[in-house]
């Protein structure tokens, strides 16, 4: 199986998702991130989704779910580089990932994330 | 199609008659046309048709029936293209009636051929009316194509604020088109504020809210936020009445007041000179 790597930059963890996300690849990384937060203590996780093209309403949850966990590490979660056709998808399926923060590009989402800390 | 399956005299009869017939023709389609095409023009198209015509019915190759057909078919095109009438376009093609009897009116051997090249002709009149509508339609559905294309456009206000101008009747197609290029633009010219003007919508229904709603919505994934502005006095009555919820999305009266807001938003300030 696939793993997504997590970096951590500062006090920003930054996962940058470059495979076709299958349900076991985003379950395993939801674990790691929560290893990773509770070992870092870091206050921001940046995921970048440039380069998924295809997600389902399952992969919409997980991301909502990420939000949600990271925010009782008392993270911020910014979902960037989202692309159009993805967004119209997950609007067309109801999900609005209430919850969690987007940005254009990472570079946004790290301005996002220090502007809050 | 009925060929014309005479062996008789007229072909060879037209064929002598050539310069009359095609002469008689001309005058005939210039004067339908009133002027928009010159005499000399119509003449060259004639002569190519009515050589055409003498070659099916002489029937000397088979694919001289092909050939006439798809010179009509240009020919009824290019006449939908200019904004020739229906009737005015086959009308240039009946009217070869008309010349050929007048010169076998006092033939009497010929009378009987006459009524087999006129249903031919019949033929292709009819022939030339289905190309010109099949042409029509293919304009109109070239220029709803086009109108889709132009009445959506993108426009950038500032750096990294962009502005849709919406106007005419919000549909389910329109909308995807409008969101797509929205977002497109979003995400190529890394803008994170968008505004929405619908001061030239008519109307606004559930349907349409819907479509305004999951844009915002697409837009607010990407990491943009959206302002809606330009709603009208009845269209600001209409929503309410029809209970729709905007809910968080900032909505302005104006476009000015949009761009004031959008500016904040990026932190920009605008300060007297």
């Amino acid at each position: 199986m696939e793993r997504v790597p997590i970096i951590k930059i500062g006090r920003t963890l930054f996962v940058s998702i470059q495979i076709d996300l299958e349900d076991e690849t985003v379950v395993r990384l939801q674990e790691d991130l929560a290893n990773e937060l509770t070992a870092t203590g870091a206050s921001g996780v940046i995921i970048d989704i440039t380069a998924v093209e295809i997600v389902d309403s399952f992969i919409g949850r997980m991301l909502t779910m990420i939000g949600s966990i990271s925010r009782l590490f008392d993270a911020e979660t910014v979902i960037v580089g989202m692309r159009p056709a993805v967004a119209i998808t997950l609007t067309e399926l109801g999900l609005s990932l209430r919850g969690v923060r987007t940005a254009l590009n990472a570079e946004k989402g790290l301005a996002l994330l220090n502007g809050i800390a | 199609m009925e060929a014309y399956g005479g062996q008789g005299r007229m072909p060879a009869y037209l064929r002598d008659h050539h310069d009359k017939v095609v002469g008689r023709w001309a005058e005939l389609v210039v004067t339908g046309v009133r002027g928009r095409i010159s005499p000399d023009e119509v003449r060259h198209e004639l002569e190519d048709l009515y050589s055409l015509l003498l070659r099916v019915m002489t029937q000397q190759d088979e694919h001289a029936m092909g050939e006439l057909r798809a010179a009509l078919d240009e020919l009824s095109r290019s006449r939908a293209r200019n904004g020739f009438t229906p009737s005015e376009t086959a009308l240039g093609v009946f009217s070869v009636k008309d010349a050929v009897y007048e010169l076998v009116a006092d033939v009497t051997e010929l009378t009987s051929e006459y009524l087999a090249f006129s249903r031919m002709v019949d033929d292709l009149g009819l022939r030339t009316f289905e190309t010109y509508s099949a042409a029509r339609e293919q304009i109109i559905a070239d220029q709803s194509v086009s109108m889709l294309e132009l009445s959506t456009p993108v426009v950038r206000l500032w750096d990294g604020i962009v502005a849709v101008p919406l106007v005419g009747t919000l549909d389910s197609a329109r909308t995807q088109l409008v969101m797509e290029k929205l977002l497109e633009t979003l995400v190529s010219t890394g803008s994170e504020q968008a505004v929405i003007d619908i001061t030239g919508v008519p109307t606004v229904d559930t349907e349409v809210a819907q479509h305004l709603l999951k844009t915002v919505n697409a837009a607010r994934l990407l990491g943009a936020h959206c302002t809606i502005c330009g709603i009208r006095p009845q269209v600001a009555q209409t929503i309410v009445a029809l209970g729709i919820e905007f809910g968080d999305i900032a909505t302005k009266a104006t476009l000015a007041d949009a761009l004031a807001y959008a500016l904040t938003n990026a932190g920009l300030k605008v300060v007297p000179a």
